[in-house]
């Protein structure tokens, strides 16, 4: 197994910003939007969005959900490893806002495709968009492509993305691991 | 942990503890998901479940069917009293003729104990036991705990009463095996006649006094008297059975604590519980249901993910 740095916390940090600002762009004082961060891993995405949008753009107020897909997960008794859920709290009405969901690392698509199942358990939004970190080209299952990328990445089958965040492993990079 | 160590749910009996944290887990997160305004998720659209029911159920067969139906799993209900059952059928041709429409669970509810245990072995489905006889009740005792768990935070450590019929209770027992393996403390409260001989060795403590065994404990579940399972007289009266071991809030208002007060259902009001009580505050008995439908919501999920496609 081999791994080769992709993003340096400096990288990372640079492109949250861009991708803060491009958000900023489109929705402004985000009055009719929401973020939504799929868990697991896309809630540390959100937050550091939503940290940055507030102190750095004073943006008042972002409503930030987090949402759980397992349940609605297409590979049910398919894997090797049972699935295993994490919190979904969504504490606001999605009716009729703008949803910005937001995940680490878009690969197949196919979470995408389950969050978009998900949501609609809590209403029916206005419109939703797709920001993602790490947009892993010519992997996609299914004809889902992100509004806003943090960088492409053409990555073959067994190399894997291993995002990490200071708040859980210590240090922002992210990882091409070959397995 | 993210998987069970069994392939059915026969009683507490087989559980171990980590599979019992397990399951309190994932019905947090149904609990989350029967609150929503859509209170259902797809995950089980491929797997089919029968409730087999051979004894009366309200509360047990329509929270095990909402619980299928929420999971999005199909479901077909069978009640032996409209079946071949009656034509002389046997238990493992009944459940083989049904299984043999390709259903992948079974819930069954027999007056015979261990016919869940009979049926697992001779059948090739993941079997649920929903009461067999007087032996466990396994989904009911899990949900106790659960609500226990909600209403004080933690189960190890806690006292816990059980009053009444500890005899012919499937729930006392499963209760009983599931209390010890969290850790909580138990004891069993009723006439002598209504308590197993050997009950102690189970490791709970015998108290024939309802209102010293209520001063010590943070919980109490009261169980109704079961009639049909009675063959003898087991006590005078009713009345006097009321008047020892009923609860009422005067009795609950002179003890030194506020405590916790559950029951299995079906209520006799007035029997082992009064209509004060059993509507009060302290009363979680409401909730017990409510956290019935995650519980089994939960058990089916854990179980249903183990079936190899």
């Amino acid at each position: 197994m081999s791994q080769k740095v992709l993003l340096s916390s400096k990288e990372i940090n640079i492109i949250l910003h861009r991708l803060a600002c491009q958000l900023l762009e489109n929705h402004l004082d985000f009055k009719d939007t929401v973020l939504i961060g799929l868990q697991p891993r896309g809630i540390f995405v959100a937050q550091r969005l939503k940290k940055i949008l507030q102190s750095e753009y004073s943006v008042k107020k972002i409503d930030l959900g987090l949402l759980d897909i397992t349940f609605y997960r297409d590979d049910f008794r398919r894997g090797d490893k049972p699935l295993e859920a994490s919190k979904t709290r969504i504490d606001f009405l999605v009716e009729d806002k703008k949803i910005v969901f937001i995940d680490d690392v878009l690969y197949t698509g196919r979470s995408i495709r389950a969050a978009l199942t998900a949501i609609q358990s809590f209403g029916r939004p206005r419109e939703i968009e797709l920001l993602t970190l790490i947009d892993r080209r010519f992997s996609r299952h299914l004809p889902i492509q992100p509004n806003y990328r943090g960088r492409q990445v053409d990555a073959i089958n067994n190399e894997k993305v291993k995002v990490m965040w200071e708040e859980n492993e210590g240090e922002d990079v992210i990882y091409l691991i070959n397995k | 942990m993210s998987e069970l160590s069994v392939k059915h749910l026969l009683g507490i009996k087989y559980l171990q503890e980590k599979d019992i944290q397990l399951i309190f887990e994932t019905a947090d997160h149904f609990k989350e998901v029967i609150n929503r305004s859509i209170k259902k998720v797809p995950s089980l659209r491929d797997i089919t479940i029968a409730n087999i029911f051979f004894e009366n159920s309200t509360r047990t067969k329509l929270s095990f069917e909402l619980a299928e139906k929420r999971l999005s799993a199909d479901v077909i209900n069978f009640s032996a009293g409209q079946s071949s059952v009656k034509k002389g059928e046997t238990l493992i041709d009944t459940v083989n003729n049904i299984l043999s429409m390709k259903v992948d669970m079974v819930v069954m509810r027999h007056p015979n104990p261990g016919a869940g245990i009979f049926l697992a072995k001779h059948v090739n489905a993941s079997i649920i036991n929903a009461g067999d006889g007087a032996h466990e009740h396994p989904t009911q005792a899990l949900l106790d705990s659960y609500s226990i768990r909600e209403k004080l935070g933690d189960v190890a450590n806690k006292k816990v009463v059980i009053v009444g019929d500890i005899l012919h209770s499937r729930v006392a027992l499963s209760n009983i095996f599931a209390l010890k393996l969290q850790g909580a403390e138990v004891k069993v409260c009723g006439p002598r006649t209504l308590l197993p001989k050997y009950v102690e060795s189970l490791g709970v403590e015998v108290e024939t006094d309802l209102r010293k065994a209520l001063n010590w404990c943070d919980v109490a579940n009261m169980l109704r008297i079961q009639n049909e399972r009675l063959d003898i007289s087991y006590f005078p009266t009713t009345r006097e059975y009321t008047q020892q071991y009923g609860v009422n809030s005067r009795l609950l208002d002179s003890l030194n604590k506020k405590i916790v007060i559950m029951h299995p259902g079906p209520i006799n009001r007035g029997v082992e519980i009064t209509s004060d009580v059993a509507d009060s505050g302290q009363s979680i008995i409401l909730d017990q249901v409510e956290n019935g439908v995650a519980i089994r919501m939960a058990v089916i999920y854990l179980l249903a993910s183990k079936i190899k496609q």
